[in-house]
């Protein structure tokens, strides 16, 4: 008796909006922040997206340096949102506040939220000891992208590093994130993002260590 | 085995030009702008002059192969009015699939990378790469 009452309210929902929608999108504002089972988004429908976002930035910078720096806002923008649903949603009680703890949780968490896998795998670089870099072998959102000779330098993966660089933020622990492309034999979109972080994060973590 | 392949536009000009047998002789790129203006008049033309049923609604597709006595072109005119061409030898009855395919990967690495204009030449590594592999394939 109640499921029949709740079928015909939902059928009255669909038709007051959109009767060729799915119930699940016309109730969007309705479905709870915890999804049941994975829903993905169109790779195709984001690809496109992602195209258009880039060539609205290049029609209002000059420059490739001004390209990734406004990327890395957009991709901010995304990252802190991204990081309170993660949060959420994997019912964390803690925020990592420590430098390895944070990465760790970039590149399990995070990655498998927007990529649906893992990062790839997480350094620390040997010449500064306050640089670590995350590699993903083929990140799905760049698969597309064939960047022209005369921009090699540029690297889409600025939007991925923007969102790294607000989680960090967010972990208090600021960074200065960027993103290269590293091809490696058979992997010619492998992007590397670097970050780099501050000299307080590094002293605070020098004096948590001695602490210890 | 594939010759080669070209994809036309829709007002006619060519976009992408790719020689995949190397034992064959070359076409200039001169040549290859004059095929393309040429082939889209007379796919134009045999979409014209095909006699269509009562209904309005009919329109032919026009040209699908032209037989010759060593090889056989196909053409594939999307929706869109883009044409994609391939030239094979004559063991390839119907190259729908592959051109379809080929329709594919032009969707995937021109139509959705920011650094390429509509109705220009596609220059895109992974575009090659992908329709090198295609070809090979077949």
């Amino acid at each position: 008796m109640a499921s029949s009452q709740q079928q015909k309210q939902q059928i009255q929902n669909m038709l007051r909006l959109d009767t060729k929608q799915s119930k699940r999108s016309t109730m969007l504002l309705e479905q709870p922040v915890t999804r049941q089972r994975r829903d993905k988004v169109s790779l195709s429908a984001f690809a496109f997206l992602f195209a258009e976002m880039i060539r609205y930035t290049q029609n209002r910078v000059l420059g490739i340096q001004d390209l990734e720096t406004k990327l890395n806002e957009l991709g901010q923008r995304v990252g802190v949102r991204v990081f309170e649903l993660t949060m959420w949603r994997e019912k964390i009680v803690r925020r990592e506040t420590r430098v390895l703890q944070m990465l760790v949780y970039i590149n399990s968490v995070v990655w498998r939220a927007l990529f649906d896998k893992p990062a790839d795998s997480l350094e620390r670089s040997t010449d500064n000891e306050d640089e670590y870099m995350i590699t993903d072998n083929e990140p799905a959102i760049l698969k597309y992208i064939s960047v022209p000779k005369e921009m090699a330098s540029f690297s889409p993966g600025a939007f991925i590093s923007g969102i790294v660089e607000a989680i960090a933020a967010c972990c208090q622990c600021p960074a200065r994130v960027t993103s290269h492309v590293v091809p490696v034999d058979g992997l010619p979109v492998r992007t590397v993002i670097l970050l780099k972080f501050d000299k307080d994060v590094m002293e605070r973590e020098k004096r948590l260590e001695a602490g210890k | 085995m594939i010759h080669s392949v070209f994809i036309i536009n829709r007002s006619g000009g060519l976009i992408y030009n790719k020689n995949y047998n190397t034992h064959i002789a070359q076409l200039s790129s001169n040549e290859a702008l004059i095929f393309a203006g040429t082939f889209h008049g007379i796919h134009a033309l045999a979409s014209r002059i095909a006699p269509t049923g009562k209904t309005l609604g009919t329109k032919d597709t026009g040209i699908q192969t032209i037989d010759t006595r060593n090889f056989r072109l196909h053409c594939f005119q999307t929706p869109t009015g883009i044409k994609f061409i391939a030239a094979t030898d004559l063991l390839h009855a119907n190259l729908t699939g592959v051109l379809t395919k080929i329709y594919e990967l032009y969707c995937d690495y021109a139509l959705k990378s920011p650094f390429y204009n509509l109705e220009m030449p596609v220059r895109s590594d992974m575009f090659d790469a992908n329709m090198l592999q295609l070809v090979q394939q077949n």
